[in-house]
């Protein structure tokens, strides 16, 4: 579904990525791992047009993205949460989540409310409070709930544990699971290794730039490297 | 000071504040979204009175069809003076932005004088709008009464817009945050050429209304009326659409009564709107309905 090869991509004079190559086959949950710094984000927005590589491709569902203007790729079938929640904090809970379904139908987004109310039943006491006035973790529900509105074929999230509690970094596990059973297929960008690695099927380690190693997720949650750097054991 | 007296200058102060606050519309939304002052906004006055001048001497066109031409034409090149001038530089500092305004107002006042003449034109106000009404002992125009109406019904149909409708919406999204937007699957430059649009037609009704008030379009017209505004969605607090209009008018009454009040000050009309303006920045930057202003990425 989503293949990225050979990604370098550059701020001036920063070579950020590598190299970075990875694939997410429909169905999975896919992880990027990696200490702060390592590229992770700068791999979602490449893929998304926010960043242009030198070289290298983005292919989703074979067609090159790395041509296209950000508003087209994603309405190729992308939702993304990106780092730092972003929600727009002078707009209700709902009004976010009727932008994350901007080219939906009127019917289509309010079936998709409907089902992330399901998956977020907090949100849905605060579907006309400024989403501003929301605590950190109901915010980055927000922020999930608009990813998943304009039922995505590839939801990208950056980062979606960072900054929460620990009984909300669960919940939020939790539904990233949920959504997967129900078939969204999730690239998932985590500095939580400990619990990425336990939702995946598969994972990329990112380093400087370069993936390092990959393989299923279970595997890398054996693997004496990944133990030491990233579990801190 | 009798108290018709008064009650004709209150009138007066609320029609030519209406005015204000219709530009000062104008300013508002495109600061809003690109963080800029538009400086080049007044000079669509200029541009909205000339074309409804030649559509109706050139075109023999009545005047309900001259005047909607005419702000569609002054949309368009709202639109256009985005693309040209401000688009190029979404990614520069803040500075160029502002000069690139500065640059675009002196072309369109120059443009005007070079190809139409800094001869003054009378504008051709139609008739409907000269007659003269009595209330409550008073003679008025009906058009200083028209004005603040039609000021009012836009704005409210302005803020229908905004509040909802889907673009509204990606306009104020947009106005926090333009990455994002474009995450949301919004084709932002369409948005902000929809903020031009909106913008400008509505300083195209101020600059016919204008110039139905004081029937003599230059290249130049758009200069005064389009610092005033400017100074009134400061006062009202810039970014806020319902703070443009109630600035508008407060710096029009006020301007009006202080004249009426104090009549050793007329010469100092101009100079008021002025001391407001430093008064605002040094006191009170944010306005009065003004949100603190933050820096956009
Ligand atoms: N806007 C930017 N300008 C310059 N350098 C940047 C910018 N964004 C990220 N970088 C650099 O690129 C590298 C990768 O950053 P990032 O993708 O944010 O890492 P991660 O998400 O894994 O923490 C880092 O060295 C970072 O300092
Ligand atoms: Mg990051």
């Amino acid at each position: 579904m989503l293949k990225v090869n050979d990604l370098h991509v550059y701020y001036g004079g920063i070579h950020a990525l590598k190299g970075v190559h990875l694939s997410v086959e429909q169905g999975q949950i896919v992880t990027l791992i990696g200490a702060n710094g390592a590229g992770k984000s700068t791999t979602l927005r490449t893929i998304v047009g926010l960043e242009r590589p030198r070289t290298g491709t983005v292919l989703f569902n074979s067609e090159d993205l790395t041509k296209l203007d950000t508003h087209r790729i994603i309405q190729r079938g992308i939702g993304i949460s990106p780092e730092g929640r972003k929600v727009f904090p002078n707009l209700t809970v709902m009004e976010n989540l009727e932008l994350g379904a901007y080219h939906q139908s009127q019917k289509d987004a309010a079936v998709q409310m409907e089902w992330v109310y399901t998956l977020f039943p907090r949100l849905r006491e605060r579907s006309r409070q400024l989403t501003g006035t929301l605590s950190g973790g109901e915010q980055q529900m927000v922020a999930l709930g608009r990813a998943l509105m304009s039922r995505p074929k590839l939801v990208l999230l950056d980062e979606p544990s960072l900054g929460l509690a620990p009984l909300v970094v669960e919940e939020v596990f939790r539904t990233i699971q949920t959504t997967n059973e129900q078939g969204a297929t999730i690239l998932l960008v985590e500095q939580n290794a400990m619990a990425a690695l336990h939702v995946a099927h598969y994972a990329y380690v990112l380093e400087t730039g370069r993936v390092i190693l990959e393989g299923p997720g279970k595997t890398l949650l054996a693997d004496e490297r990944v133990r030491q750097a990233y579990l801190g054991e | 000071m009798t108290s018709t007296i008064l009650l004709q200058q209150l009138i007066n102060g609320i029609s030519l504040g209406s005015l204000y606050g219709l530009v000062a519309i104008g300013y508002t939304m495109v600061y809003g979204i690109l963080r800029l002052i538009n400086f080049a906004h007044g000079d669509l006055l200029m541009f909205a009175a000339y074309i409804a001048i030649y559509a109706a001497a050139l075109l023999a066109l009545p005047w309900y069809l001259s005047f909607p031409l005419a702000v569609i034409a002054t949309g368009l090149l709202g639109i256009l003076l985005d693309r040209a001038a401000y688009k190029p530089l979404r990614n520069a500092p803040r500075i160029s932005l502002l000069i690139s305004a500065i640059g675009a107002s002196f072309l369109l006042e120059n443009l005007a004088l070079v190809f139409i003449g800094g001869v003054p034109k009378a504008f051709p106000r139609p008739e409907i709008f000269d007659r003269v009404i009595p209330i409550l002992g008073l003679r008025i125009q009906v058009l200083t009464l028209y004005t603040p109406v039609v000021t009012l019904v836009l704005l409210f149909g302005l803020l229908y817009i905004v509040f909802h409708t889907k673009v509204g919406k990606a306009m104020r999204a947009a106005s926090k945050d333009f990455e994002t937007t474009r995450l949301m699957g919004i084709n932002l430059d369409r948005i902000i050429s929809i903020t031009f649009l909106l913008g400008s037609m509505l300083a195209a009704a101020g600059g016919i209304m204008w110039a139905m008030k004081y029937p003599q379009v230059n290249p130049f017209m758009g200069v005064f009326p389009g610092l005033k505004a400017f100074i009134a969605a400061v006062l009202g607090g810039i970014g806020n659409i319902v703070g443009a209009v109630l600035g508008g008018f407060l710096l029009g009454l006020g301007e009006i009564l202080i004249v009426a009040l104090v009549p050793e000050m007329a010469q100092y009309r101009d100079a008021f709107a002025f001391v407001i303006l430093i008064l605002v920045l040094l006191f009170r930057p944010t306005g009065i309905m003004g949100e603190p202003i933050i820096d956009k990425s």
